[in-house]
């Protein structure tokens, strides 16, 4: 039986579209092929729809699949993967898969917080912003070492979680007149950043760099 | 492969601390599956005094527990319990459904998050603090009794994931509401948990009940008449901790935890 007849139905993702967290789910789901229906959440203006999914902490994403929702993108993501099993995207192997599950959250939490503030952010803090998402890239940077993706010759789970820095830390860079990607300290990033330039399914309309850059101006 | 557990059993050790329930949950896995290990008691009162076996596996936390199999190490008590369960097969600790399975995980995920941190704030806090933490540990345990749902475990009719992340609400917090005065689980408001509680404890081995509350009175009662006596009661404890570890490698100095015991 057709895996996404019988998985596909009534798959609904609910965010908003500059965030990173939305946006690497997406991915997920357009790489596996899965249909789903995006509902756009006013972040200050909360639906009742994510409230009655998310009553704990009220935040997107939101999968809801069946009518079932789940919550946390990093969560999302091992559900998406367990449910459709075709292009696997966690390591089948346990240790690789704990490394993957080790690394994801903690890159996420220095990169996010890290740069999340940088477009606002006054001297003193910038420096130390900067700081933190250096430490996080120059991890990065050693765990690419020999490989052509996080996932070794295929894209895996951390090349997923961590693809949206490619374009937020790139829409930063732009507002906040700092340097990420393009110091040149970073070799294996910046060519595996240009790895997705020539992806399909990267030119979609949920995370365009020119938008994002005017939305970080906006609340500058 | 019939021989699945005995063939991967070569080499798996645990660095762990007793007190520690992250460092509990990845025993009780091991224990659930009848998977050999070695189990190195770590002294986590002061970097210094971590062995450099567990600074080299954790470089980044230096935190207990680290699981060590084969050689490899996985950190990090949630990531570890999913290792377990998919390297040796029996009593599997996680459902097959994957809506199951992203609840458990959200779950504890909710327990570390928002459950534990207030309990310390409500302990240790500013007087302004301990009023909200009190309310919003009683909120997150209000949670926890409807997640349960009249279940036996929150893992359906045996222990699953869930239930070894909750550990720190079946055992710690009972203590720390033994010691400490502060009513955090009522049978009012969590009926149904207080009785998880129990089948939670009596399903897992811990190590002597009876030493918890005396070791932490001597901690952290601030009265000096008092602590004294909370200190030598600790420390005949000890000596049961001591013999009931069976053979179990015991730090040599006399410092436990937050707890001098050098006097």
């Amino acid at each position: 039986m057709d895996q996404m007849a019988e998985h596909g139905q009534e798959v609904k993702l609910v965010g908003a579209w500059h965030s990173p967290y939305v946006h690497r789910v997406a991915w997920v789901l357009k790489l596996k092929g899965i249909a789903y229906e995006f509902v756009e959440e006013n972040l200050n203006k909360k639906s009742s729809l994510l409230l009655s999914c998310n009553p704990v902490y009220k935040k997107i994403p939101v999968l809801v699949h069946h009518g079932k929702p789940i919550v946390e993108s990093l969560f999302i993501i091992e559900y998406i993967d367990e449910t459709w099993k075709d292009n696997p995207i966690l390591p089948t192997d346990p240790y690789e898969k704990a490394m993957a599950r080790f690394w994801a959250p903690l890159i996420d939490e220095m990169l996010l917080e890290g740069s999340r503030k940088v477009p606002y952010a006054e001297e003193e803090q910038l420096e130390k912003q900067i700081q933190q998402v250096s430490e996080a890239m120059e991890v990065l940077e050693g765990m690419l070492k020999g490989k052509k993706f996080f996932g070794g010759e295929k894209i895996g789970f951390l090349d997923i979680t961590f693809r949206w820095m490619t374009i937020w830390l790139g829409a930063i860079e732009e507002v906040a007149g700092v340097k990420f990607f393009n110091s040149g300290k970073y070799p294996l990033l910046e060519d595996w950043k240009n790895k997705f330039i020539g992806f399909h399914v990267v030119k979609d309309n949920l995370y365009p760099m020119e938008k994002l850059v005017r939305f970080f101006k906006k609340y500058r | 492969m019939a021989v699945q557990n005995t063939a991967m059993a070569e080499e798996v050790k645990l660095f762990g601390a007793w007190g520690s329930p992250y460092s509990r949950r990845v025993e009780m896995a091991l224990e659930l599956k009848g998977v050999p290990f070695e189990y190195i008691e770590e002294n986590v009162s002061d970097d210094k005094l971590k062995s450099p076996s567990l600074l080299k596996y954790n470089p980044i936390h230096k935190k207990v527990p680290v699981l060590q199999h084969n050689g490899k190490p996985i950190l990090e008590s949630q990531i570890i319990l999913e290792y377990i369960d998919e390297t040796w097969k029996s009593n599997p600790i996680l459902l097959q459904d994957p809506h199951e399975r992203a609840m458990a995980r959200f779950w504890a995920k909710f327990i570390e998050e928002k459950c534990m941190p207030p309990v310390w704030k409500a302990l240790l806090g500013s007087r302004d603090e301990r009023g909200k933490a009190m309310e919003e540990v009683r909120e997150c345990l209000k949670t926890l009794e409807s997640v349960l749902n009249g279940k036996n475990f929150f893992g359906g009719e045996t222990i699953g994931l869930l239930d070894i992340a909750a550990n720190f609400i079946a055992f710690w917090l009972r203590v720390i509401q033994e010691v400490s005065g502060l009513e955090f689980l009522t049978a009012e408001e969590c009926p149904l948990l207080i009785k998880w509680c129990d089948r939670a404890n009596a399903i897992a081995e811990h190590l002597p009940v009876e030493c918890m509350p005396a070791l932490w009175k001597a901690g952290w009662i601030p009265a000096e008449n008092e602590r004294e006596k909370a200190v030598e009661e600790a420390c005949e404890c000890l000596k049961t901790l001591d013999s009931a570890l069976n053979g179990r490698r015991f730090f040599e100095k006399d410092t436990v935890g937050f707890v001098d015991m050098s006097a």
